[in-house]
C-alpha cells in the first residue's frame, strides 16, 4: 500500500511540473503564515514554496544576465570608511605578528559573544553586520578540535588559555583530538610521523562543509525548525545504533538553528521569518554562515553559491524601487567585506601546511544551468566587482564556474578583473556539471558538492612518491630507515626493472590505502562524535550524500620516476644499511608535462588504481570514495620529507603542486603541459584536480594595440579589421 | 618561452609532403598573430640582424634543426585543436620562405583538415622572395591567410647596417603581397640608435602608405633576451651595449608611422 502511495504522489508532482510552472496545491499555500506571503510577494511558486529546496527557486525566478558591466557603481563613502578602518586593522594585526587579539577564556559557539561592529561606536556604518567575535579580526577559541592545538596556537602569538578551560578540555571534556588517539594503531602513527600520510584533521577542523546558507533567507528559521522537527519525528521506531545517532545530530541540528535565531537576535534581526528585500537576504544569509564560522575552525569554511539566489531579491527591489544600484552594491561590498574578515587561531605547523593562513571562503559564481540558460546574472558582475570597488584580496576565494557557452560580456569582464586583480580562480563547469547538476560549489579550491545535498569528509592526502620507495625498500622508510610499511621484499640488483617495480608499487599501493582509508574512518567518526558541524548540517536536506574525499601528493614524481625506470636506466644507490637513498638515470626518458602519452598514460593508471585500492575498504558512513590531486602549498612540506627519487628528484626538493608536471621539465610548451593534466581521469579524482599556472602578462599576448580596428587612418577602410579564420566561426 | 625540439638524430621521416627543417614548435603562441597559436619555427635565415634575439636559427646547413614531416606537425596540432579555436597556426623562423615547398604543403593541408579550416599566418620578414621568380612561392601565398612581415628599416642604408642585406626583394614582397590583396600586419623592432626616431618611423609609414592590405602595425621594443643564447653559441653579441628599449616610448613612435603612412596617402 504505502509503495503504491509513494509512486502516486510522484506521478502526480511530475504532471504538475509537465504542465509548465508547477502548481503548488492550494491548502500549501493557505496554511503558509502571514510571513512566507509578504516575503514571497511577486515570486513565481513552484515545489519549493512547499518543501525546502532552493535551487527550484533559482530556476523559476532568476533572470539570467547576457549584458555587460556597464550598470556597475563604484563604492559608497561609507563602504570607502568602513574599508579603510578594515585595512588599519590588518595592518595592526600584521604589525602585531600575525593576530590582533585572541580569545582566551571563553569558548567560542553560535551565541558566544556579544555583538561587535567593525567602529564600535558607529554601527550604522555597516549595512551587513556580524562578526566571530566581539570585535573585530579578534580570534575565538575553538577548543573542540583539540585543547594542545588551541593552546599552541594562542601561544605562538603569546597569548595563555584560561587554565580552568584546559582543565575542562583535557581531563573533563574529550575533545576530538583526544578521540582519533585514543583509538589509532601503531601502524597508523607511524605512517603519520613518516609523513607517508599527512596533514590529517586528527588535530585541526575538517571544513569543507558547505552549509545551505541560502536557505535561512528563504525560508527563515521557524520553518526550517519546523521542517528538522519533522524528519526527527519521522525516524525509524527500532532503535538501532545508526537510528540513535541520527536523532542525536536532528536534536543538535535542531539546537543550533535556535542558537542562529538567537544570534539574529543578538544583532537586533528577527531571522525566524524569511528575508523581504536584498539586504536581509544577504544579512540572513550571512548570520548562518558567521554561526558556522563561530561554531568551527574548519581547513576550509567555504559559502556556496549565493551570488544567483541573492540577485532575485535585487531583481525584485530594482522594479519595487526599494533600493537604488549603488545601495546594493553597497551590500555586496559590505557583505564580501565581512568575508574577508573571517580569520581562525592557527598553529603554526598549519600555517606551514598551507603556507600561511587561509580560510578557503569560497563562493562559486556564474556557470551554466542544465537547461542551457546561463546562471550569469548581475550580482555575479556585482561580486567580482567587489575587487575595483575595495581593492584586491585573497579572500573571499572568488571562484568562476567557467563554461564555454558562458555570456561573452562576462568571460569579458571576467578577464578583466583577473587582469587588474589577479584574484578569481577558475573551475571547469562543463566537467563538473555533469556529475553535480547546477547547483553545486566549490569548497575549497576544487572540491564540488551540491549545495545542501552533499558533504565531504576531507582526507588530507597520501605521499604516492613515498610510496613509491617503500615499494622500492620493502616497507623501509629512506629517511628515518624504520619499517613503517609492511616487510615486503625489496629491488634487487642494480638495474631497476619496471613490471618488478610496478608490480611492487601496486602492492604497497593497496597497503597504503587501506592505512589511509582506514585512519580516516577513525578520524570522521570522531569528529562527528566531539566536533560535528550542527548548523551546517542543519542547513543539509536529511538525507546526505557523503563524498570520502582522499587525496594524493606527488604524482608527476611517480610519473616521472616510473618513466625513467621504463625508458632510462635506473640504477639505485644504495646506503650501508642496504636501503636505496639515491639513483643514478643513464639515458633519457619522456617526463609528464609534454603531451606524451608514453609518460602521460603513467600518471593517468598511478590515479586511476590507487583510486581502485581506496574503493576496495569500507568506509565510514558508506560515504562515497573520491580522490583529489590539488596540493597547492603543501607540496613544499611533502618534498622535503621525502628521499631522492628515481625521477632524478634530490631528497627533499619540494613536489610540483597539485598535478603539475615537475618544475622546468615540461619543455613543450604551455598547451602541451595542460594537455598533460588534462589527461588524468576526473572520474577517479572527483574532488579535483589543480594545476598551479603561472604566466607574464607579456605572454598571454600583446599588450599594445596591432590590428587598427577603429583607428582614424583617413581613406583606409577594412571589412574585417582582425583576421578571423572558418575555423573559428 | 619553452618550445619543443625534435630529434634530429635517425631516418628522415617518411611523407607525402616535403619535409621541413625544423628549429622547434610553440605549443602556446600569443604573440605571432591572433589568438592562441601553434607556432613552427623553420630552421636556417639568410639575414644577420643585429638585434636578432634567435641566432640558433641562422644555420641553415643540413646537419642544423631536424627533418620534420608536415604529418608530425598535423598530429601536434589536432591533439590540441580545442586551444587553436581562436587562433590557428603560424610560421615562424628562421626564415620560412627559404623552404616554400614545405611551408606551402603544410599550409595547404592546414587550410584541408577534415576537422575545419586552419588559419594560416606566415611570419617573414620576406627577403626570400625572388621578384625575378614570384612563381617560387605563388603556392604558399595562395595558401596564407595573413603575413607578418618584418620591415627592419625604412632607409636602404640603415637596412643594411642593420641586418647586412639590401631591402629590395623584401619591398618587392610587400608589393606582391599587396597586390594579391593578402592581410599583412607590418612589424618593426624599434632600436635605440637605430630605429627610434620619429623621421625614421615616418618614413616607414610612408614606405608602407601604398599598400592597401596592411590591416595592422607593431612596433616590438628591443630586448636583450637574446643574449644568452649568443653566449651559448659562442658568437660576439653584436649590440652589446645598447640598452632594451623604453616602453613607453611605443606609442608614440607608432603614432608616428601612422602619420607618415596618412601623409603619403594625402599626397
Amino acid at each position: 500500500m504505502t509503495r503504491n502511495l509513494h509512486i502516486r504522489i510522484h506521478f502526480r508532482q511530475i504532471q504538475l511540473t509537465l504542465r509548465g510552472r508547477p502548481v503548488v496545491p492550494r491548502a500549501n499555500r493557505e496554511e503558509r503564515g502571514q510571513a512566507m506571503q509578504k516575503a514571497w510577494e511577486g515570486f513565481t511558486g513552484g515545489i519549493w514554496e512547499g518543501e525546502v529546496d532552493v535551487r527550484d527557486f533559482i530556476q523559476h525566478n532568476y533572470t539570467p544576465y547576457e549584458g555587460d558591466e556597464s550598470f556597475l557603481v563604484g563604492p559608497t563613502e561609507r563602504t570607502t570608511k568602513l574599508w579603510g578602518e578594515v585595512l588599519n586593522l590588518l595592518e595592526e594585526e600584521r604589525a602585531k605578528g600575525g593576530a590582533l587579539d585572541i580569545e582566551t577564556k571563553v569558548v567560542t559557539g553560535i551565541t558566544a559573544y556579544p555583538a561587535g561592529y567593525i567602529v564600535a561606536d558607529h554601527p550604522e556604518l555597516e549595512t551587513i553586520v556580524g562578526l566571530q567575535t566581539d570585535k573585530p579580526l579578534k580570534r575565538a577559541l575553538h577548543v573542540n578540535g583539540g585543547i594542545r592545538i588551541a593552546c599552541q596556537a594562542a601561544e605562538q602569538h603569546g597569548y595563555q588559555i584560561d587554565p580552568t578551560i584546559i582543565d575542562i578540555y583535557t581531563n573533563k571534556r574529550k575533545t576530538h583530538n583526544q578521540g582519533v588517539f585514543d583509538v589509532y594503531k601503531p601502524e597508523m602513527r607511524a605512517c603519520r610521523s613518516a609523513h607517508i600520510i599527512t596533514g590529517l584533521p586528527d588535530g585541526y577542523g575538517r571544513g569543507r562543509i558547505i552549509g545551505d546558507y541560502r536557505r535561512v533567507a528563504l525560508y527563515g528559521l521557524d520553518f526550517l525548525i519546523r521542517d528538522k522537527e519533522a524528519q526527527k519525528a519521522a525516524t525509524p521506531h527500532t532503535m538501532t545504533e545508526a537510528v540513535i545517532r541520527d536523532r542525536e545530530e536532528l536534536a543538535e541540528q535542531i539546537r543550533a538553528l535556535h542558537q542562529l535565531k538567537q544570534l539574529g537576535s543578538i544583532y537586533g534581526f528577527d531571522i525566524s521569518r524569511p528575508a523581504e528585500n536584498t539586504q536581509e537576504a544577504i544579512q540572513w544569509m550571512y548570520f548562518a554562515y558567521l554561526a558556522a564560522v563561530k561554531d568551527q575552525n574548519g581547513a576550509a569554511m567555504s559559502i556556496g553559491r549565493t551570488s544567483t539566489f541573492i540577485d532575485i531579491y535585487a531583481e525584485r527591489d530594482l522594479a519595487r524601487g526599494t533600493f537604488t544600484e549603488e545601495q546594493i552594491q553597497e551590500f555586496v561590498d559590505h557583505f564580501i567585506m565581512k568575508l574577508r574578515m573571517v580569520k581562525f587561531a592557527r598553529t603554526p605547523e598549519y600555517q606551514n601546511l598551507f603556507s600561511g593562513d587561509p580560510q578557503w571562503v569560497t563562493e562559486s559564481i556564474g556557470g551554466m544551468g542544465v537547461d542551457g540558460r546561463t546562471l550569469v546574472t548581475k550580482m555575479s558582475f556585482r561580486y567580482l566587482h567587489t575587487l575595483e570597488n575595495m581593492g584586491t584580496s585573497p579572500e573571499p576565494n572568488l571562484t568562476v564556474l567557467w563554461s564555454t557557452r558562458l555570456p561573452q560580456a562576462f568571460k569579458e569582464f571576467c578577464a578583466k578583473t583577473s587582469i587588474a586583480s589577479s584574484s578569481i580562480q577558475y573551475e571547469n563547469d562543463d566537467v563538473m556539471r555533469v556529475y553535480h547538476g547546477d547547483d553545486y560549489a566549490i569548497a575549497c579550491c576544487v572540491s564540488s558538492m551540491r549545495v545542501g545535498k552533499e558533504m565531504q569528509f576531507f582526507g588530507a592526502r597520501a605521499n604516492l612518491a613515498k610510496c613509491l620507495l617503500y615499494a622500492l625498500n620493502g616497507g623501509v622508510d629512506e629517511v628515518s630507515k624504520k619499517q613503517v610499511g609492511p616487510a615486503y621484499r625489496p629491488v634487487e640488483g642494480d638495474t631497476l626493472d619496471y613490471d618488478d617495480v610496478v608490480a611492487k608499487y601496486k602492492n604497497m599501493m593497496r597497503w597504503l590505502a587501506g592505512v589511509y582509508v582506514n585512519t580516516l574512518n577513525i578520524i570522521h567518526y570522531m569528529h562527528d562524535k566531539y566536533c560535528y558541524e550542527a548548523i551546517q548540517m542543519a542547513l543539509h536536506d536529511h538525507h546526505v550524500h557523503r563524498w570520502f574525499a582522499t587525496g594524493i601528493a606527488g604524482l608527476s614524481v611517480v610519473a616521472d620516476s616510473l618513466s625513467a625506470i621504463k625508458y632510462a636506466k635506473v640504477h639505485p644507490i644504495r646506503d650501508e644499511d642496504g636501503v636505496i637513498v639515491d639513483f643514478e638515470i643513464e639515458g633519457d626518458f619522456p617526463k609528464y608535462g609534454n603531451d606524451d602519452d608514453r609518460v602521460d598514460q603513467i600518471a593517468h593508471d598511478v590515479v586511476h588504481e590507487f583510486m581502485e585500492f581506496v574503493r576496495r575498504n569500507d568506509t565510514y558512513r558508506n560515504a562515497v570514495p573520491t580522490t583529489s590531486v590539488l596540493t597547492i602549498t603543501s607540496n613544499v612540506v611533502y618534498g622535503k620529507k621525502t628521499g631522492a627519487t628515481p625521477d632524478g628528484r634530490a631528497a627533499g626538493v619540494p613536489f610540483a603542486p597539485g598535478a603539475n608536471p615537475m618544475h622546468q621539465r615540461d619543455s613543450h610548451g604551455a598547451i602541451a603541459s595542460l594537455s598533460s593534466v588534462a589527461k588524468l581521469p576526473f572520474r577517479d579524482a572527483q574532488d579535483g584536480i589543480s594545476n598551479t599556472f603561472s604566466i607574464i602578462p607579456g605572454a598571454l599576448g600583446k599588450e599594445d594595440q596591432v590590428f587598427f580596428g577603429d583607428l582614424d587612418l583617413g581613406d583606409i577602410e577594412f571589412e574585417n579589421p582582425v583576421p578571423t579564420c572558418d575555423a573559428c566561426n | 618561452m619553452a618550445r619543443k625540439t625534435f630529434e634530429s638524430a635517425g631516418e628522415a621521416p617518411q611523407s607525402r609532403y616535403a619535409l621541413g627543417r625544423i628549429h622547434s614548435v610553440e605549443s602556446m603562441g600569443t604573440v605571432d598573430g591572433p589568438g592562441v597559436r601553434f607556432v613552427v619555427f623553420t630552421q636556417g635565415c639568410p639575414m644577420r640582424c643585429l638585434f636578432c634575439h634567435n641566432p640558433d636559427t641562422w644555420d641553415a646547413s643540413s646537419h642544423a634543426g631536424a627533418l620534420v614531416s608536415v604529418e608530425q606537425l598535423i598530429d601536434e596540432f589536432e591533439s590540441n585543436r580545442p586551444f587553436y579555436r581562436s587562433g590557428g597556426i603560424t610560421v615562424s623562423g628562421g626564415e620560412p620562405l627559404l623552404q616554400p615547398g614545405f611551408l606551402a604543403d603544410l599550409f595547404a593541408a592546414m587550410h584541408d583538415r577534415p576537422a575545419g579550416r586552419v588559419h594560416t599566418c606566415l611570419d617573414s620578414c620576406g627577403y626570400a622572395f625572388d621578384p625575378a621568380h614570384p612563381e617560387r612561392t605563388a603556392r604558399v601565398l595562395d595558401e596564407t591567410d595573413l603575413v607578418l612581415l618584418d620591415i627592419k628599416h625604412a632607409d636602404p642604408d640603415g637596412h643594411k647596417r642593420l641586418t647586412g642585406r639590401d631591402p629590395a626583394r623584401i619591398l618587392a614582397f610587400g608589393d606582391e603581397l599587396a597586390r594579391r590583396g593578402i592581410k599583412t600586419v607590418i612589424r618593426h623592432v624599434i632600436v635605440p640608435g637605430y630605429t627610434d626616431t620619429q623621421e625614421e618611423c615616418e618614413a616607414l609609414g610612408r614606405l608602407i602608405a601604398p599598400w592597401r592590405n596592411v590591416v595592422g602595425l607593431e612596433l616590438l621594443p628591443y630586448h636583450t633576451m637574446g643574449v644568452a643564447k649568443y653566449e651559448q653559441l659562442g658568437i660576439a653579441y653584436p649590440l652589446a651595449g645598447v640598452e632594451p628599449m623604453d616602453k613607453a616610448r611605443i606609442p608614440e613612435l607608432r603614432e608616428a608611422v601612422l602619420r607618415g603612412m596618412r601623409a603619403a596617402r594625402q599626397a
